[in-house]
């Protein structure tokens, strides 16, 4: 049983805890055909919620508090995983996190952000904000990996870069842009996973790759939806109209062409079932990194490069 | 004799109020110097008195900075489509109709080719005046159209940015512009070809965040408002006072983002010397 519920998930959470008292009820009575009813029903009723949920109920989603975050991920999908620290500059930024880990069997560079799930880990994780060192460590990472010939997979999970004074003062858009622009010629496969919030480019920071996946529930934009609605808007109250039009959720990027393909969540989402999206989403990396192995080195930077350069729409 | 005595003036309006004949004065909005036009247009845009550097747009930067009637226009033409359908208090479409039409642009920046004393440049120029010098599909491709000329003709690229950031009506459309316009220039640094970038008032997210910060020569104008997040932004989420002169082109310059600031008076001259350097 989740601890939050989101208001949308209300009346399916409802209908468990109805099931769950008949199991208890039954007690060496034959329930089992009403509790079978009732989980099609549940189901049913999952299913249909799912189907027509609004962008603003999937920012929800992608900010749900138990959501698998990148950490989970990587425990779920690898193993021998061994986080590695620091930008070899100035500071270790924990909320970014990264390291050599075996997939499949073979080794992988993976590097996300990461957030905290209560006061006191969002604080040691600053809620997934990076700092300018974050991202400066993230690209010695993947430079760490170019090196020595080993793909890399970012997992985005940030509700943007950090608005800090210091971080102003050590060069957050110099960090960012930096990384674009390494990014852009990493002579290794990169593949970009979105697994939570996408947002800006805090989260573009570590975006670039030769193909960019996005988990089902997830949001990725230019601005998040309050702030948006409160620039646009002049006011925090059209928060659900601002996600509406930005076009974030990953069927409409995958229409613009933004992302490359939408990786399914479990029925519920990924918060209900983390070793099940973790299957899933190891799945297709996978699956990506053997397309991708089979595309010559000298071609691989243009074609990246290009997948970049024909976004945009104008006449 | 008085036992006390009055150390300030009456309080007074500085100067005599003075009907201005419409267009002939200018006045300074950091240290309210009055100035003829004439006088402020030759001396750059900049305030006589106290060099606070007036936001001018591309048609001035081109006038300064290139040897006259060496520019040549690229891409004029080319304007944004609302593929989002993007409305908040008006349509995105209807935005961008309004700001043609107010402002004789196409767009947020011009781009084309130049000379400055002889040398040939490939150049770009953000116009604030254009929906706050967002950045969306159209500043996107234009800057990647002038980064391949500069690749083709090998002109070093100059672009004066002037950008409150990333366009919200494009939403993810424009945030990708910062991966375009960055990966773009990827290719310009393998080619070897000198890329001078200067920052003037304000140069902020999107724009901060891509080809604006990756410049070979990292330039700006005196106190122009520099940096990934806004002040009010900042000041929001930590609920700290700001310091004085924060993210302005001196912070930014001790803190060691900056090459050089460089006053506008001097532009021309300080840019027509690094060309050299780089060719010689």
């Amino acid at each position: 049983m989740p601890l939050t519920t989101l208001d949308f998930e209300k009346p399916i959470v409802e209908l468990e805890q109805k099931m769950e008292e008949m199991r208890k009820m039954a007690d060496g009575l034959d329930l089992s055909s009403e509790i079978n009813k009732l989980e099609t029903k549940i189901i049913e009723l999952r299913k249909s919620i799912f189907k027509n949920l609004t962008p603003w109920q999937i920012v929800q989603l992608a900010r749900h508090p138990e959501r698998p975050y990148t950490l989970d991920y990587i425990y779920l999908m690898t193993e021998n995983f061994i986080e590695l620290h620091g930008d070899r500059n100035f500071r270790d930024d924990k909320a970014m996190v990264g390291g050599f880990a075996t997939l499949g069997d073979k080794t992988v560079m993976l590097i996300g952000q990461q957030k905290g799930r209560d006061t006191k880990s969002n604080l040691y994780r600053n809620f997934g904000m990076s700092n300018p060192e974050g991202y400066r460590k993230a690209l010695r990472l993947m430079k760490l990996a170019e090196k020595f010939e080993k793909p890399v997979i970012t997992l985005i999970d940030t509700p943007g870069a950090f608005p800090g004074i210091e971080a102003e003062e050590r060069g957050q858009a110099e960090a960012i842009a930096r990384n674009l622009l390494e990014m852009s010629r990493l002579q290794v496969p990169l593949i970009v996973a979105i697994i939570g919030e996408g947002a800006s480019g805090g989260a573009l920071g570590i975006g670039i790759g030769d193909k960019v996946l996005m988990l089902e529930y997830c949001w990725y934009s230019v601005i998040s939806p309050e702030s948006c609605s409160s620039i646009l808007w002049r006011s925090w109250d059209y928060k659900e109209q601002a996600a509406e039009a930005s076009k974030l959720t990953a069927k409409d990027l995958l229409k613009l062409g933004i992302i490359d393909r939408i990786i399914p969540e479990p029925l519920g989402g990924a918060h209900r079932n983390h070793k099940e999206a973790a299957d899933i989403l190891k799945q297709a990396l996978l699956e990506e990194l053997e397309t991708i192995s089979k595309i010559k080195k000298n071609r691989l930077l243009d074609y990246r490069i290009k997948k970049f350069n024909v976004m945009g729409y104008f006449k | 004799m008085a036992w006390f005595k009055r150390s300030k003036e009456n309080i007074s309006t500085e100067k005599p109020k003075q009907d201005l004949p419409d267009g002939m004065w200018v006045k300074c909005d950091s240290c309210n110097e009055l100035m003829h036009k004439k006088q402020w247009e030759t001396n750059k845009f900049v305030c006589l008195k106290c060099s606070n550097h007036f936001r001018i747009g591309s048609n001035e930067y081109f006038k300064i900075l290139l040897d006259e009637g060496s520019f040549k226009e690229m891409d004029r033409r080319i304007r944004s489509i609302d593929i989002l359908n993007f409305t908040d208090s008006k349509s995105y479409a209807k935005r961008i109709d309004d700001a043609i039409n107010k402002t004789k642009l196409y767009d947020a920046i011009r781009t084309g080719t130049g000379k400055i004393k002889g040398i040939d440049i490939a150049i770009g120029c953000m116009d604030f005046a254009f929906i706050g010098g967002s950045m969306g599909s159209v500043v996107g491709e234009k800057v990647a159209r002038i980064i391949d000329k500069s690749i083709r003709t090998r002109f070093p690229l100059i672009i004066i940015s002037q950008s409150g950031g990333a366009r919200m009506q494009e939403a993810a459309v424009s945030l990708m512009q910062l991966a375009k316009t960055s990966s773009r220039l990827a290719k310009l640094a393998e080619e070897k070809i000198p890329y001078i970038s200067i920052l003037t008032n304000p140069t902020t997210g999107g724009a901060s965040a891509s080809y604006s910060m990756l410049g070979d020569i990292n330039i700006a104008e005196p106190n122009a408002l520099i940096g990934f997040a806004g002040p009010r932004v900042i000041r929001q989420a930590t609920g700290k006072d700001l310091p004085v002169g924060f993210q302005r082109s001196e912070f930014i310059l001790e803190h060691g983002f900056l090459d050089l600031i460089v006053d506008r008076r001097d532009m021309r001259e300080k840019l027509s010397q690094l060309l050299n350097l780089f060719a010689n």
